[in-house]
């Protein structure tokens, strides 16, 4: 039966027409599929008349409709999507002071119609089940899980939609934050409806930040109103203060709506403006982009610049070392997540320390099993290393799978802060942090430290240090657990930034022997400024050239840079140098 | 290359067992099928999955007694991420093990790296992965989704409903990305979109510092238009790209991201959460609603002994693609190559979206497509989906070399570049 509606198919679409079936659905309501209800009747009106002059509709709509709540929410629920974006608009512009929790409740996927009574409910998670409230009145509705009820769906653009008409609804929030979240939607999404709402706002606000940002968001909605030419110069004026991205958004809209040639050249001349700070905080973030990919390779660097620096091992099983850290990292969290979830933001604290063992004992247990026999064989150490970095990473995919494992960020370490207009994520700010302090750490060992000494002995002259009793093949196998171990402690940082998976070390052991080489073998200081110029060079780079071009030109300018200086920017001097 | 051969060992044994568990209808040689999925190296993450599937496809064919009365047996290889090495290893499943068919490769190059094997040696090839198009041979049957079955949809569905004007194309610097973003910007010049508002970005293989990508996204996104990001971007550098977006402060509501390569497997790295909303176009989710999924999804969770197993869109396609292959067997009533590629055409069977695919007559097969928003559990959501199956364009006509080319692998056409302008087989391209 199948195969004649497929000649059938063959026969109307299968000449080489270019037959399209998607054409058909670009003209139709591609909006109302996605949800399981009945469509009612008025749906492609409505669909229609939301997408395309949203505002307009909803304003008639509400006037018509006039109804109570219960109405409101349940026009929420039905329909498709471009029925909801009417219904949301309607019930935003009903200014009832219970509108905001069901909308914000609708954004965040948390709205559901139980399947039993009809009834719309606000569900949250609690547990294994979800604690129900009434949307219309509040009050608890007892528990339920998923399959009891219907999630009244959202997309993207209804997403946006909800959080401006939510900014509308909470202007005069008592929480200052959620007025402070407020005029920023209402600044990123400007409505004329909001005008008045924000005038009100304005006069009643004290604190004069969140007075500046209402003014700011006033003047991003009166210059998609149909306000006068005074009053809009006025506000490009405001916005051209604010001079940030959003801003840049705000006027570069108002320069394509423009109609008035004097209102266009104002805007123009503003976000010519606040282009140029822009442009001036660029070249900021890029220095802060460099150190943070920097902060990165030091950390995957520093430890092979103890087995390859001062012992000279080529070892090629580096990387290996960061994913078995990383690992670490995962399997602790795991575990906390079964056993002990509050303390889940210790997790990375925890990771540490095991990291750190963990590679470490892998690292002396490779040193004493392999390196040892291979020592003055570069060749074969490099092979066998190379040879090792497989098996280890096999061996992982075996215990964990191929797939990527999820580590979480702890709360420290998630979300951003502005500093003037660079945004700094927390991430990679401990990292930098984090990357300081083993650098810091790995100095005090190897300077203030017996083992420092010995290895530091060993390494300058392995004869004359063993006949100071000092036991070499001991320290050598310290020294490249050392190493590993701070291979390890790298890889719970990587964690945060990249995938926990098998081919995790992979990315990093030629970046790695690039930047030992480049800042000199054998020295820490080298490694140090190494990394950081690396880093600070390939975010310049980055966006004249492309990050591919950009990393090839890094190689280059390494290879050069090398045959000028073959031994690093800051070379070994004195008699150990052979 | 041990591992191969002792996996493939293990398989041999467990085709046996299974062979001895099964009914006793089954007689004569069982019939082979080969799978070239790597198992070790970087895409070995991706294709591991596919093997599993192949193994237990095989395994439920072979409780049901076989196709033509034989058994089936899987022949698993490693080719290890190295392409020539895939070629190598198609070679020894085609003359040594003398497969009926060979179920197996994941990225373009690999692809293109056997393809030359299959066609000296008559053999064939499923081929489950979403690619950039322009090809179409004898010998291989593509289960995944042309560009016109995945990205234009997906652009189209941007542009009408979240009104997007600029467009950032970025990917990985390989093939599959590079032809799809030619694809795509000659697409978007046709509907309007000005050189200007479009912007293509290539990254490395792997690639894992994102800032500065982000902050160039963030500033294209500022010129007052509605912005969305068309990500080619290959697997394993998604998860630092995702998590960069979310510490970045960036929301699909702002700016969303629409992807290509991202799905169940790939999302399951990372916490979801930051990303509510971000869209992905493909032809299954492990999220659509009907039986057959249902129970495709409990009997997988079952055979990995995991029941947080996911699924995605390559193992449907692999589904699809093996199920054919049965149905052509039966038809043709051999394993013979020549007879089961003719059988192929026409062939159609139930895909695990609720519909049918068919296989057309240029060896690729009629798809729904869907566009998904990223769930803070880690699945899709399906937003739209188109009403009808599509047909896929295996030569673009948005591309100025392959406008005038089209495959028709029946007879007497029997041509899988044949160029209707010169009216001769054989246009550009392969």
């Amino acid at each position: 039966m199948f195969f004649l509606r497929l000649l059938e198919r063959f026969a109307i679409g299968w000449n080489r027409s270019r037959f399209h079936p998607i054409a058909n659905a670009r003209t139709g309501d591609a909006g109302s599929r996605g949800t399981s209800r009945p469509a009612d009747s008025s749906r492609t009106g409505c669909a229609l008349a939301g997408v395309s002059s949203a505002l307009a509709a909803v304003l008639i709509a509400a006037t018509a409709w006039a109804a109570d709540l219960q109405t409101l929410v349940t026009n929420l629920t039905t329909g498709g999507f471009g029925d909801r974006e009417t219904a949301i608009g309607a019930l935003a512009a009903s200014g009832d002071a219970r509108a905001a929790p069901i909308l914000e409740a609708l954004g965040a996927g948390q709205l559901y119609v139980r399947k039993s009574d009809n009834a719309v409910v606000i569900g949250r998670p609690d547990g294994n089940q979800l604690a129900l409230t009434d949307a219309i009145t509040g009050k608890s509705a007892g528990a339920g899980n998923e399959a009891e009820l219907d999630r009244v769906r959202v997309n993207n653009r209804l997403r946006g939609v909800i959080e401006a008409a939510v900014g509308s609804l909470t202007l005069m929030s008592p929480d200052p934050r959620v007025r402070r979240d407020a005029a920023d939607s209402l600044f990123k999404r400007p409505d004329p409806a909001a005008l008045t709402a924000l005038d009100a706002a304005v006069a009643a606000e004290k604190d004069a930040r969140i007075k500046a940002a209402f003014t700011e968001a006033r003047a991003a909605v009166v210059l998609v109103s149909d306000a006068t030419k005074q009053q809009k110069l006025e506000a490009l004026e405001i916005v051209r203060e604010r001079g940030n991205r959003d801003a840049l958004s705000v006027l570069q809209a108002a320069i394509n709506s423009a109609s008035d040639p004097e209102i266009k050249a104002a805007a123009t001349a503003a976000a010519a403006s606040v282009r140029q700070t822009l442009a001036a905080w660029e070249a900021a973030q890029n220095v802060w982009y460099g150190i943070s990919l920097g902060s990165v390779l030091l950390l995957a660097a520093i430890g092979l610049a103890i087995t390859f620096g001062t012992m000279g091992v080529i070892n090629m099983a580096h990387g290996e070392m960061v994913m078995l850290g990383a690992y670490t990292t995962f399997v602790v969290q795991d575990i906390i997540r079964t056993s002990a979830p509050h303390l889940f933001d210790a997790s990375l604290v925890i990771a540490l320390p095991l990291a750190f063992v963990v590679a470490g004992l892998v690292g002396i247990a490779i040193e004493r099993g392999i390196i040892r026999f291979l020592y003055g064989r570069p060749l074969d150490t490099l092979l066998a290393t190379w040879g090792l970095s497989l098996v280890l990473q096999q061996a992982v995919r075996s215990i964990f799978g191929p797939s990527n494992r999820e580590v979480g960020a702890p709360s420290f370490m998630s979300g951003a802060f502005q500093v003037g207009q660079i945004t700094v994520t927390y991430g990679r700010l401990w990292i930098v942090v984090f990357s300081l302090v083993v650098f810091a750490a790995l100095i005090l060992v190897l300077r203030k430290t017996p083992l420092g000494l010995y290895m530091r002995a060993v390494t300058q002259n392995r004869p004359m240090a063993s006949t100071m009793g000092i036991r070499t093949p001991r320290v050598d196998a310290l020294t490249f657990g050392l190493g590993s171990g701070i291979a390890g402690l790298a890889g719970v940082a990587l964690s945060q930034i990249d995938n926990v998976s098998p081919n995790l070390g992979q990315g990093y052991i030629i970046d790695s022997f690039m930047v030992v080489v480049f800042g000199g073998v054998g020295n820490l200081f080298g490694t140090l400024v190494g990394a950081t110029a690396l880093g600070i060079v390939n975010k310049f780079l980055e966006p004249y050239a492309g990050a591919v071009l950009g990393k090839i030109l890094v190689l280059v300018f390494i290879i050069l840079f090398i045959q000028r200086r073959p031994r690093g920017l800051f070379a070994l001097k004195g008699r150990s140098v052979e | 290359m041990k591992l191969g051969s002792i996996l493939k060992t293990g398989m041999v044994a467990a085709g046996l067992l299974a062979g001895a568990a099964g009914s006793a209808l089954a007689q004569g040689a069982p019939i082979k099928v080969g799978v070239l999925h790597s198992l070790s190296g970087t895409m070995a993450i991706s294709e591991t999955t596919l093997k599993d599937v192949m193994l237990m496809l095989i395994d439920e064919q072979n409780k049901k007694g076989g196709v033509l009365g034989r058994k089936l047996e899987a022949v698993v290889v490693d080719p290890a991420s190295n392409w020539p090495l895939f070629a190598e290893k198609a070679r020894e499943l085609l003359q040594k093990e003398k497969v009926a068919a060979v179920f197996g490769c994941w990225t373009s190059v690999s692809r293109k790296s056997v393809l030359p094997v299959f066609e000296e040696l008559n053999g064939i090839l499923f081929y489950p992965v979403q690619y950039e198009g322009e090809e179409s041979s004898r010998n291989v049957f593509y289960t995944g989704a042309a560009p016109n079955q995945q990205a234009i949809p997906a652009v189209d569905y941007l542009m009408a409903n979240e009104k997007v004007q600029r467009w950032v194309l970025a990917g990985t610097d390989y093939v599959y990305p590079r032809t799809t973003n030619k694809i795509l910007e000659a697409y978007l010049k046709q509907k309007g979109v000005k050189q200007e508002d479009i912007m293509i970005n290539y990254t490395p293989f792997g690639h894992s510092d994102w800032q500065s990508i982000v902050a160039e996204i963030k500033k294209f996104g500022s010129a007052g238009k509605k912005t969305a990001v068309v990500s080619t971007i290959n697997g394993d550098a998604n998860v630092p790209f995702y998590k960069e977006l979310g510490n970045a402060g960036i929301k699909a509501k702002d700016i969303p991201v629409v992807a290509f390569s991202v799905g169940e497997e790939e999302l399951a790295g990372i916490d979801t959460k930051p990303l509510i909303g971000h869209l992905a176009a493909w032809n299954y989710f492990q999220s659509v609603k009907n039986p057959g999924n249902e129970a495709f999804i409990k009997a997988w969770q079952t055979f990995t002994k995991n029941p947080k197993r996911v699924t995605n869109d390559p193992m449907e396609a692999h589904v699809i693609g093996f199920a054919m292959w049965i149905e052509a067997v039966k038809k043709a009533g051999t394993t013979d190559p020549d007879k089961v590629i003719d059988a192929m055409i026409g062939i159609t069977v139930p895909n695990l979206t609720g519909g049918y695919s068919a296989m057309m007559p240029n060896h690729h097969i009629t798809k729904p497509v869907l566009i998904g928003e990223i769930q803070g559990n880690g699945q899709f959501d399906t937003v739209w989906q188109t009403p009808g199956l599509v047909v896929a364009e295996e030569w673009s006509p948005h591309l100025p070399d392959s406008k005038d080319l089209i495959a028709d692998w029946r007879k007497p056409m029997n041509c899988g570049n044949f160029n209707v302008v010169t009216g001769k087989c054989g246009g550009k391209g392969k």
